[in-house]
């Protein structure tokens, strides 16, 4: 199958301090790619390396014709901001040319009701929050998506009802999905291959020879050499 | 006719500030549109020094200044509010230096006098420029706003986005010099845009609130003044403020 991404040798520095060293992976077409790795490590990094807001050292190399749909992990939004989620959405679809037909099936897939969609987004929950990103994010058909922390700051019912959302979605269309999650059993479900980001040398394989007890303590186990917020 | 298109030219000008000042204000530049307005004023004075048109040497300095701000944004690490107070308070003392008199009063805080056609052409052109700016951008402007990189991955190129946006705003600034002068302008960009954003609920009707309280602002404001013999500026945004106000009691009761 052919690979949508490669990443070869891609390092991210702020200043003097290296966020990101020497990461080297391939993701196939339709796969699912989990990054895991303690707080810090530089996870969100490495999705804003791909998606071109940080600027890297290495070759990040996306196939032709993606589109990229993302969802970042946590917004800092004012409560009184006065944008409602119908704003938001509108306002993407059309940037990307997208009809009002395609807004209202986001919605739906995502299982976000149109009375939600309509208050300003800073009152939202959580949950409702997350979903409406997410329907942003797959206004005007991406293949590859990249979700940040799907379920940060969602209740536990919540948090698998997103999880089914982009499980149906990613077999449905036929969408790689590149995901960070700290949900060591979800990952274990769901992924195709994981990359962890660690103390030490980053790894990358299947589910079943990274999440050993080993590997596991030995990227989450030593303190963390780096202190980057994710935020 | 000439009254009509200096109305005419108050309220555009008002209307281009009120929609630049929606998205000022939601992106948190209040202090720093109060302070890139100052930067007018060297400009100022050294056009009056070499006998050049007052607007001209103010519209010169805020483009200036404007892109300094943009790539202090985007190409060091400082931090722009720092950058903001020190360059732009010492803009301030320069021009204060460089005009004195009527010249300096009249700059600091405005006197529209006698408005020529080519003045009203061109303000006119102006103020529908920034105006259609602003609605044909607000869809990239509002995602950039919530997310730079969910913009950028919808195809969005935030840096230029901002650059436009920011040169917008100092157009907007420019054209209401001579109404409110380098001290106040800034002021009706923000304020009214503040108004709107404790009373709207949507996008689109902070917009158009916004748009009616810096337009009624500016009208009522200049008729005041005129009737009161007292500088535009200061009446301006004394009313302008006045709707602010109300708009807190208006909410404070909802």
């Amino acid at each position: 199958m052919a690979n949508v991404l490669e990443v070869e040798h891609l390092r991210v520095s702020f200043g003097e301090n290296e966020v990101l060293g020497d990461l080297s992976f391939a993701v196939p077409e339709g796969s699912v790619l989990a990054v895991i790795g303690p707080n810090g490590s530089g996870k969100t990094v490495l999705f804003q390396a791909l998606i071109g807001s940080v600027p890297h050292q290495g070759t990040i190399r996306w196939s032709e014709g993606v589109r990229l749909g993302y969802v970042p992990q946590k917004l800092d939004i004012e409560r009184d901001l006065p944008v409602t989620g119908a704003d938001f959405l509108r306002a993407k679809a059309a940037i990307s040319g997208a009809s009002h037909g395609e807004i209202g099936r986001a919605l739906s897939l995502v299982g976000l009701e149109p009375g939600a969609a309509r208050k300003p987004i800073g009152t939202l929950s959580g949950g409702q929050f997350q979903r409406l990103l997410l329907a942003f994010a797959l206004l005007a058909h991406p293949n590859v998506l990249l979700f940040d922390e799907p379920t940060a700051g969602v209740d536990e019912r919540g948090g698998e009802r997103i999880y089914e959302t982009i499980r149906r979605l990613q077999m449905e269309e036929r969408m790689t999905l590149l995901l960070i999650s700290h949900e060591l059993s979800v990952v274990y479900r769901y992924a195709t291959s994981v990359l962890c980001i660690g103390r030490d040398h980053p790894c990358f394989g299947a589910p079943k020879e990274i999440l050993t007890p080993e590997m596991i303590a030995s990227v989450y186990g030593a303190p963390v050499k780096y202190h980057h917020h994710d935020a | 006719m000439r009254e009509i298109g200096t109305l005419a030219l108050s309220a555009g000008m008002a209307a281009a500030a009120g929609l630049v000042g929606c998205f000022a204000v939601m992106r948190r530049m209040t202090l720093a549109s109060d302070a890139i307005s100052h930067v007018a004023l060297p400009g100022i004075g050294i056009a009056i020094a070499f006998h050049v048109h007052p607007l001209l040497g103010g519209a010169a300095a805020l483009l200036l200044g404007t892109l300094l701000v943009w790539a202090l944004e985007h190409r060091t690490r400082i931090s722009t509010e720092t950058v903001i107070g020190v360059v732009f308070s010492t803009a301030l003392a320069v021009g204060s230096l460089l005009a004195s008199g009527e010249d300096l009063i009249d700059a600091l805080l405005g006197a529209p006098g006698e408005i020529g056609g080519w003045e009203i052409a061109l303000g006119l052109a102006g103020a529908l420029a920034v105006i259609a700016f602003v609605l044909a951008q607000r869809n990239r402007l509002v995602v950039a706003l919530v997310s730079p990189d969910m913009a950028r991955t919808a195809g969005v190129d935030v840096s230029k986005l901002d650059l436009a946006f920011l040169l917008a705003f100092a157009l907007a600034v420019a054209l209401g010099l001579r109404y409110l002068g380098v001290l106040l302008m800034g002021s009706l960009v923000i304020i009214p845009a503040a108004t709107a954003r404790y009373l709207a609920r949507s996008l689109g009707g902070m917009l158009g609130m916004a748009v009616a309280f810096a337009v009624a602002s500016t009208l009522a404001g200049g008729l005041l003044a005129a009737r009161i013999h007292r500088p535009t500026g200061p009446v301006i945004i004394a009313v302008a403020a006045a709707f602010f106000f109300a708009s807190l009691l208006a909410r404070a009761r909802r």
